[in-house]
C-alpha cells in the first residue's frame, strides 16, 4: 500500500462527491492510500488569483504547510481547477522575492519539496495502467468516448510539465487500456465555460454546447472528463440547454475514475454515477458484459 | 504619435503595476491576434486580448479597466500556451482585474464581480466553499434572486449538494490570509485598503 497526500478539494466534498467517491474504490483497487490533508482549506479555484493573486498563493501556500507538517511529499489532487493553483504557487514560490512574501502572508517560509501530481497524471504511470489492465474484468468494448482534458491539466504547459498542451494523450491511453474506442475530436483541451456558469450562464450554455455538439459529429457515445468544473457544466446543463434552445443534447459525461470503476466490476450506482444530472447507466448497462459471460 | 508622447511622460501606474507584479513585458506583444483566435471566449468580449495590452502599453486605462474582457477571460490559459512570445495574458488579466478590485473600480461585468465575491465570502468564513450558501449569496449580492433555482433542485435530488456546510477548524488563519493579502494587494497598487475592498464589501455597491 503506497500513501500519497490527498487534498480532495472542495468540490469533491460536494457537487463532484461521485468523483471522491469513484476514485477512493480505484485507489483502494490499486492499494494506493489517499491521505486527506488535515484542515485542508479551499485553494481559492479561480476567484482568488483572478482578483488577488497574493490570496491565490496564500491559500495553497497554507495547505503546503499542513502537508509538510504532515510529512506528506507527493500529494495527489483529482480536481484539475485545485491541481493548477497548486503547482502554480508551488512554481512561484521557486521565486525568492515572491517566497519572501508569501511567507510574510503565512507567516513562515513555505516548502517547495513537494510533488504535485493530478490523479490522472498518478494513474497514469506504468505502475498503475500495468495493474488496471490486469484488474479489468468488464472491459469497456463497444464504447466510443471523446476523451476531454480541458484546460488546466496540462496548461500552462512549463507550469504543468505533464502530457501536451495541445493534443494530450494520458486519457486516450487509459480508455484505451480498458478496452475503449477513443474518438478522435477537436474539443479535447478547448474551455467549458469554467467558472462563468453562475454570472454568465448564456455564455456557459454556448461554450458547452458547442463541444457537446463535437463530441457527438465525432461519434462519441460520451465525454470523459478528469474535472469537475467540466463535468458540471457539460453534465448539469444539457436540460437547461433544451430549455432556451441552444442545443438538443442526451451526452452522457463520465468521470474517468467511474470508468475505471466500472471496468474493475463495480456497479454504476456504487461509483455515483446515478448522481450525474444526465442519464449516464443506461448506456454502461446496455453496451457492457463481463468478459466470460 | 500621441502613443509616443503618452509612454514618454512615463504615468503608466497600471502598466508599472502590471509588469512589476506579473514580471511580464507588455510591449513584447507583436498584435498578431493569435490569442484571440484561439480565446473560447473571445465572441463576448469588448476588447480583444491583444487590445487589453494595446491599452496598457498606450495608457488607455479606463479603457482596458472599464472592458468586459478583464472579467470575462477565464484564465483557460489557450493564449499562454500558443503566444509566440511567450507572453503571460492570463497573468496580465488578473493583475489588471486585481487593481480594478483594489481601486475600488466599478466592474462591467457586475455578476462575474458578485460571484467572485460571494466565493471568496464563503471561504474567508468558512475555510471552504458551500455550494448552497454560495447560490443564495449569489442571488442576494447580484440581485437575480432565483438565479439557479431550476439546477439547485436536481442538483439536491441527485445527491449533489450536501445541505449542511463543512467548516475548516482554523478558519481564523485562513481569515487572516485575506486580510494579509488584501494589505499587500493595497500596497502594490498603491490603494488603501480600507477605502477600497472592505469599504465595496460594506456597501455591496460595486458588486
Amino acid at each position: 500500500m503506497k500513501q500519497y497526500g490527498y487534498y480532495p478539494g472542495c468540490s469533491l466534498h460536494g457537487t463532484a462527491r461521485e468523483y471522491a467517491e469513484s476514485s477512493r474504490m480505484v485507489c483502494d483497487a490499486l492499494e494506493i492510500s489517499l491521505r486527506e490533508l488535515d484542515d485542508w482549506n479551499c485553494c481559492g479555484a479561480s476567484s482568488a488569483h483572478m482578483t488577488n493573486p497574493w490570496l491565490g498563493m496564500a491559500l495553497v501556500a497554507r495547505n503546503l504547510q499542513l502537508a509538510e507538517r504532515d510529512g506528506l511529499q507527493e500529494i495527489v489532487l483529482p480536481c484539475a481547477s485545485c491541481y493548477a493553483r497548486f503547482k502554480d504557487t508551488l512554481h512561484a514560490l521557486h521565486e525568492t522575492e515572491t517566497a519572501n512574501k508569501v511567507a510574510e502572508l503565512v507567516g513562515e517560509a513555505v516548502s517547495t519539496d513537494f510533488a504535485i501530481v493530478s490523479l490522472l497524471e498518478l494513474l497514469s504511470r506504468d505502475e498503475y495502467l500495468a495493474d488496471i489492465r490486469s484488474r479489468t474484468k468488464t472491459p469497456l468494448h463497444g464504447l466510443k468516448l471523446a476523451p476531454y482534458y480541458g484546460c488546466l491539466l496540462t496548461r500552462p504547459q512549463n507550469v504543468a510539465q505533464f502530457d501536451d498542451p495541445e493534443d494530450p494523450q494520458s486519457l486516450d491511453v487509459l480508455l484505451r487500456e480498458l478496452g475503449a474506442e477513443v474518438v478522435r475530436w477537436p474539443g479535447k483541451v478547448t474551455c467549458c465555460g469554467a467558472s462563468l456558469p453562475i454570472s454568465r450562464t448564456d455564455i456557459v450554455l454556448k461554450m458547452a454546447d458547442r463541444l457537446l455538439t463535437w463530441a457527438e459529429k465525432s461519434g462519441a457515445d460520451a465525454i470523459v472528463t478528469a474535472c469537475p468544473m467540466c463535468h458540471s457544466n457539460l453534465d448539469t446543463r444539457q436540460g437547461e440547454m433544451h430549455r432556451a434552445g441552444i442545443g438538443d443534447h442526451h451526452m452522457p459525461i463520465y468521470y474517468f475514475t467511474e470508468l475505471i470503476g466500472v471496468a474493475f466490476g463495480h456497479a454504476a450506482g456504487d461509483l455515483g454515477v446515478g448522481r450525474h444530472l444526465t442519464e449516464a447507466r443506461s448506456l454502461l448497462a446496455d453496451r457492457l458484459t463481463p468478459v466470460g459471460s | 504619435m500621441n502613443a509616443l508622447e503618452i509612454i514618454a511622460d512615463g504615468a503608466h501606474p497600471l502598466l508599472t503595476f502590471v509588469e512589476t507584479t506579473t514580471g511580464q513585458r507588455v510591449n513584447a506583444c507583436y498584435q498578431c491576434g493569435k490569442c484571440a483566435a484561439g480565446c473560447p471566449v473571445a465572441g463576448a468580449m469588448d476588447l480583444m486580448p491583444q487590445q487589453v495590452l494595446r491599452g496598457l502599453e498606450l495608457g488607455q486605462e479606463k479603457l482596458v479597466l472599464d472592458s468586459r474582457t478583464i472579467w470575462l477571460c477565464v484564465g483557460c490559459q489557450a493564449c499562454a500556451t500558443r503566444c509566440p512570445n511567450q507572453v503571460d495574458l492570463p497573468r496580465i488579466m488578473d493583475a489588471v482585474r486585481s487593481w480594478a478590485v483594489a481601486n475600488g473600480r466599478q466592474p462591467a461585468e457586475r455578476e462575474v464581480r458578485a460571484f467572485h465575491r460571494v466565493f471568496l465570502k464563503s471561504i474567508e468564513l468558512t475555510g471552504r466553499v458551500y455550494e448552497v450558501g454560495l447560490i443564495g449569496g449569489y442571488n442576494v449580492t447580484s440581485g437575480h434572486l432565483f438565479s439557479g433555482f431550476d439546477l439547485a433542485l436536481p442538483m439536491i435530488g441527485h445527491g449533489k449538494i450536501r445541505m449542511i456546510p463543512q467548516r475548516v477548524r482554523r478558519r481564523r488563519e485562513v481569515a487572516s490570509l485575506f486580510r494579509r493579502s488584501a494589505r499587500m494587494l493595497a500596497e502594490d497598487a498603491k490603494a488603501e485598503p480600507s477605502a477600497t475592498e472592505s469599504a465595496a464589501h460594506g456597501r455591496g455597491g460595486d458588486a
